[in-house]
């Protein structure tokens, strides 16, 4: 089932009066339980394409739908509805609220939905369990690793038990071992509880991980192709 | 979490919030410090006026105070006495005798005031008798006793028991003289009072005026309580309405208008500091703004609304300015508690305070209800400084927010 359908998506920009179309009709579908990688280098558009699939940006013309939903007609309200109900957001530079402590941060959007505080403790430390940090909960952000931030910022994504996870260079400011970690964890609950990942990156160590590889350039995709995790074997061209 | 969030986060630039808090924490300090001075200064004022020189209410002839005529005279008939005997708001009253007319000691002569009184009742509606610096209230002297300023003293340079003779018309506006020795000395916040109201007793200044027993020029009344007078004068204009009843407000209109234009000035003096806090304030916010612009991206991303952001500076300011505001109202209520005690002295400034009826050590006051409005103030400051820096957070694209580093 596919969780994502995006068709002849189009994000224009205006760089001092040029036009500059930085997505050139993307086309695309994502299915439920991908490990899947779009990479690119700088400025090839993969973050364009992920703020528009994350409800961050509206495309020029073309059509995202999320679960049948289609997310460009929605207003910046609904959009803000659409974000917390359905995406989770991995960040390149952690981006936790420094003030708020590793359980804090994890419950906030669940507090946003509007769950018991009950139900929404408990939710953030088996998130935080997942992911290893059940002895770091009452850490603040400052107080935890770069790694550990990052495993904090992937128990919010997927607090809200979203439609799909999307990181965008979640490892750029990671060491290897951080990474290495980090890529486990996200494997393993991609495998266990079946969390969709889409992944912006440029970094090796991700795309080897990763199930799909999606290339971009120049705002089109270059090539689409599944792999087999941890080795660079093409598996079968999708386009 | 809203209000946690925003308490935790003004503290993570200690020096910043606590420069801004400093600064909101003076402000208030001064400015409910000057309402606690201004308005004690003013009651000061309006109590002396009361207790010595008008009391709450005065009734008069019609044409009494326009014309001071000894002629234009009050009746004391059984209407009058029993319209005030019926009214319970009515603590004491007092009648008195008043005449123009000329003080001359051996040296010098002035222009005075006469008021006779009937001690044993006025003691009961003015404290005059307590502001004595020398000698007793019209005790002590069997004929013709006279209680006199001590700044009209000086002038006549004259002392207790001093010879004065006082010349003045009597009701059919034939001329009469009579030797008054002085029995007292009092001296009041006022030098214009004293300098010109002196007080003998009622059944001499009578016989000099050959006066009838049953008239006289003015009734004074003191009530329970400030603030009923108005309600009195309303009921004794029904029962007497051939009679002028006029509050201390009226008969005093400068006071009143003190009173009114303090309040004015007040309000002036507060919101002044408030605007410069609230700038402040607006400043150091969006100063915390343009610092999280990719942390409110990040929430904005996760799904926190806008309203929620709204909020959340919105708490962020008014733990700001509350803060500031309380400790300013605390550190405030401390000194005027202490000058409460102490009082405030400005003699240096004596002749001049003096010369419109001032005190020269003033004792601050303030009610709770300033308080509150201090703090309403305080803290809609707070609401209208938050409103700027929290639209620019809202209006964030959270995509460009987050970009920026």
């Amino acid at each position: 089932m596919n969780v994502l359908e995006i068709q002849h998506l189009v994000k224009e920009y205006t760089d001092a009066d040029t036009p500059v179309r930085a997505i050139d009709g993307i086309s695309l579908t994502v299915a439920a339980g991908e490990f899947t990688a779009i990479v690119g280098p700088s400025g090839s558009g993969k973050t364009s394409l992920l703020n528009m699939i994350g409800g961050l940006d509206t495309p020029t013309s073309g059509t995202i739908h999320v679960q049948q939903q289609n997310i460009t007609q929605l207003t910046a309200a609904q959009r803000i509805d659409f974000r917390r109900n359905h995406i989770g957001f991995v960040f390149q530079s952690y981006n936790l609220i420094p003030v708020l402590t590793a359980i804090e941060n994890v419950a906030l959007i669940l507090q946003l939905q509007g769950v018991s505080k009950k139900e929404r403790q408990q939710r953030a430390v088996e998130l935080l369990t997942a992911v290893g940090l059940q002895d770091r909960i009452h850490s603040r952000p400052a107080n935890l690793s770069g790694g550990q931030q990052q495993r904090v910022a992937v128990a919010r994504a997927l607090a809200s038990r979203p439609t799909f996870v999307l990181a965008d260079e979640p490892t750029a400011n990671l060491d290897s071992k951080a990474t290495e970690n980090l890529l486990q964890i996200m494997q393993q609950l991609n495998k266990e509880e079946g969390t969709t990942f889409i992944f912006s990156t440029h970094d090796q160590r991700v795309i080897n991980k990763a199930r799909r590889i999606i290339t971009v350039e120049d705002g089109k995709i270059h090539t689409d192709e599944q792999v087999v995790p941890d080795s660079a074997t093409t598996l079968a061209p999708m386009v | 979490m809203i209000w946690s969030i925003a308490w935790r986060n003004i503290w993570r630039n200690k020096t910043r919030s606590l420069v801004i808090i400093t600064a909101i924490t003076l402000g208030i300090f001064a400015g409910v410090f000057i309402i606690a001075f201004l308005y004690g200064w003013v009651q000061q004022r309006i109590d002396a006026v009361i207790q010595t020189e008008v009391s709450h209410i005065q009734l008069h002839h019609p044409a009494y105070l326009s014309s001071q005529e000894l002629t234009d005279y009050m009746v004391l008939n059984d209407t009058l006495q029993k319209a005030l005997a019926q009214q319970t708001a009515i603590q004491h009253h007092t009648t008195r005798l008043l005449s123009s007319g000329m003080i001359a000691s051996a040296e010098t002569k002035a222009g005075v005031q006469l008021i006779g009184v009937v001690p044993e009742t006025e003691i009961a509606v003015t404290n005059l008798h307590t502001h004595l610096v020398a000698g007793t209230y019209l005790e002590g002297i069997k004929r013709n006793p006279i209680v006199i300023g001590q700044q009209l003293a000086k002038t006549l340079n004259v002392k207790l028991r001093s010879k004065l003779v006082i010349t003045l018309s009597e009701m059919d506006g034939t001329l009469t003289k009579a030797t008054f020795r002085v029995a007292g000395i009092y001296t009041t916040a006022n030098t214009a009072y004293d300098e010109t109201k002196v007080f003998v007793r009622q059944q001499d200044l009578r016989r000099l005026l050959k006066a009838p027993a049953s008239i006289t020029h003015e009734i004074a009344i003191l009530v329970h309580e400030n603030g009923v007078e108005d309600a009195v004068v309303q009921e004794l204009g029904t029962a007497m309405p051939t009679l002028d009843i006029a509050t201390w407000k009226t008969l005093m209109p400068e006071i009143q208008m003190m009173h009114e234009n303090m309040s004015v000035m007040t309000a002036v003096f507060v919101g002044i500091i408030l605007l410069a806090l609230g700038f402040g304030i607006v400043n150091t916010m969006l100063m915390v703004i343009l610092e999280r612009i990719p942390e409110i991206g990040m929430t904005m991303a996760i799904g926190m609304n806008t309203r929620s952001i709204f909020l959340m500076i919105l708490a962020e300011t008014l733990c700001l300015a509350m803060v500031g505001g309380l400790v300013g109202i605390l550190l405030a209520l401390v000194l005027i508690r202490f000058t409460q005690y102490t009082g405030i002295d400005l003699s240096l400034w004596a002749a001049g305070l003096q010369a419109t009826g001032f005190d020269t050590v003033i004792y601050p006051q303030i009610t709770l209800i300033e308080i509150l409005k201090v703090t309403c103030l305080v803290i809609l400051t707070g609401i209208l400084a938050a409103l700027y820096p929290a639209k620019k957070a809202i209006s964030l694209n959270p995509s460009e927010a987050l970009r920026t580093r």
